[in-house]
């Protein structure tokens, strides 16, 4: 069995270097640890400038996303033995992003993102709140659970071509998340975030490549969500063209 | 992105396969559509569009075709759960029973095409 285990981690430096390059670092292999926890070796032991993310080491904070060995991954989730028959592992930022320095991107497109879709809950006209509550019924929650899971981890984004392609396009956990207001029988903003969504750079951007789904850590599914928002666009528009009195709003 | 992009991953691999795969899709529609046209002009002319079907060169590129069109409408069947969710008294149908039910209608679909242009 190893003892130690090669991790090659991307370095950027904008002060000394303007392209990021690799330097390699050897951390005892524990069948304990996680991605993160190695990393965490070579700050605490090795190497005090190695920047990264991270805050809750439990799968919930979305902070410690980078690519593994050219994947998306959520670095406190996944243990260091799934990777000790791929030596060097090999760490980089999660791509399609703007890096700040060595593994940390800069998210402020994302957060544009997230907010364009206006992911609250919308009415048309507020109670006050002495009236009580919205409520809810489990059956109700159920239908859009899932996708109220997203931590905005931003791996999806990074799996996605698309993002890739097109830097505009809103991406999957916004449209995601979108979707589950939508499908909240509380809220009543469908038709305003589908003026929003249904652009090119919206829903119509996606082209169901389904990586964002299978990187996703949390099952969110943000590929079906988006599907989903497109059979709700185009069955609205069928409504609209086909009966007077069909179209929503 | 580099334009070899596709080739990166697997899984960008298969999804411009099964993109690029549905223009057979529209080849078989159009073939089938000039199929029913000589079906309407009479047995002769039925007959005569049957033998030119019969030629290798037409049997070799219907094969690939009918390869290519598979592999489509198996993805894109694969792919089908994800856009439909279908609820049934408070619960969500299983994946696979959509799924399996796109291909019960494939299948009914095909026999009654089958059944007006079979040759005889
Ligand atoms: S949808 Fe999944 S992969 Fe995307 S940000 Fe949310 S939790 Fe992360
Ligand atoms: S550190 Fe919070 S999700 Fe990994």
């Amino acid at each position: 069995m190893a003892e130690t285990i090669k991790l090659t981690v991307s370095r950027y430096r904008p002060e000394e270097e303007s392209e990021p390059t690799f330097q390699t670092y050897d951390v005892p292999y524990n069948k304990e640890w996680v991605i993160l926890d190695a990393l965490n070796y070579v700050k605490d032991q090795l190497d005090g400038t190695l920047t990264f993310r991270w805050s809750c080491r439990m799968g919930v904070c979305g902070s410690c996303g980078m690519m593994v060995n050219g994947t998306p991954t959520l670095t406190c989730a996944v243990p260091l033995s799934d990777y000790v028959s791929s030596e060097p592992i090999r760490i980089e930022p999660l791509q399609f992003f703007p890096i700040i320095r060595d593994l940390v991107v800069d998210m402020n497109s994302f957060l544009g993102k997230l907010s364009s879709v206006k992911p609250w809950i919308i009415r048309d006209d507020e109670k006050p709140p002495v009236e009580g509550e919205y409520r809810q019924t489990p059956a109700e929650l159920d239908v859009y659970k899932q996708f109220s899971m997203c931590i905005n981890c931003m791996l999806c984004y990074s799996a996605c071509p698309v993002v890739g392609l097109e830097p505009e396009f809103t991406g999957p956990a916004a449209i995601a998340l979108a979707q589950r207001y939508n499908l909240d029988s509380r809220d009543q903003g469908a038709a305003e975030r589908m003026a929003v969504l249904n652009e090119h750079e919206g829903m119509w951007g996606c082209t169901f490549v389904g990586e964002c789904t299978n990187v996703c850590p949390k099952n969110v599914d943000p590929a079906g969500a988006i599907q989903l928002y497109k059979m709700a666009s185009a069955t609205d528009w069928f409504k609209s063209v086909l009966l007077p009195w069909g179209s929503k709003k | 992105m580099p334009f070899w992009w596709w080739l990166q991953k697997r899984v960008y691999f298969n999804f411009i396969l099964r993109e690029l795969t549905c223009v057979f899709v529209g080849v078989f529609a159009v073939l089938t559509l000039l199929q029913i046209q000589a079906l309407a002009n009479g047995p002769d002319a039925y007959a005569e569009f049957i033998n030119r079907l019969r030629t290798p060169g037409l049997i070799l590129f219907n094969s690939v075709g009918l390869a290519a069109l598979l592999l489509h409408a198996v993805t894109w069947f694969k792919a089908v759960p994800t856009t439909i969710t279908v609820r049934f008294r408070e619960t969500r149908v299983p994946d696979h029973v959509i799924a399996g039910l796109h291909y019960v209608g494939w299948m009914v679909v095909s026999a009654v095409v089958a059944w007006f242009l079979w040759p005889s």
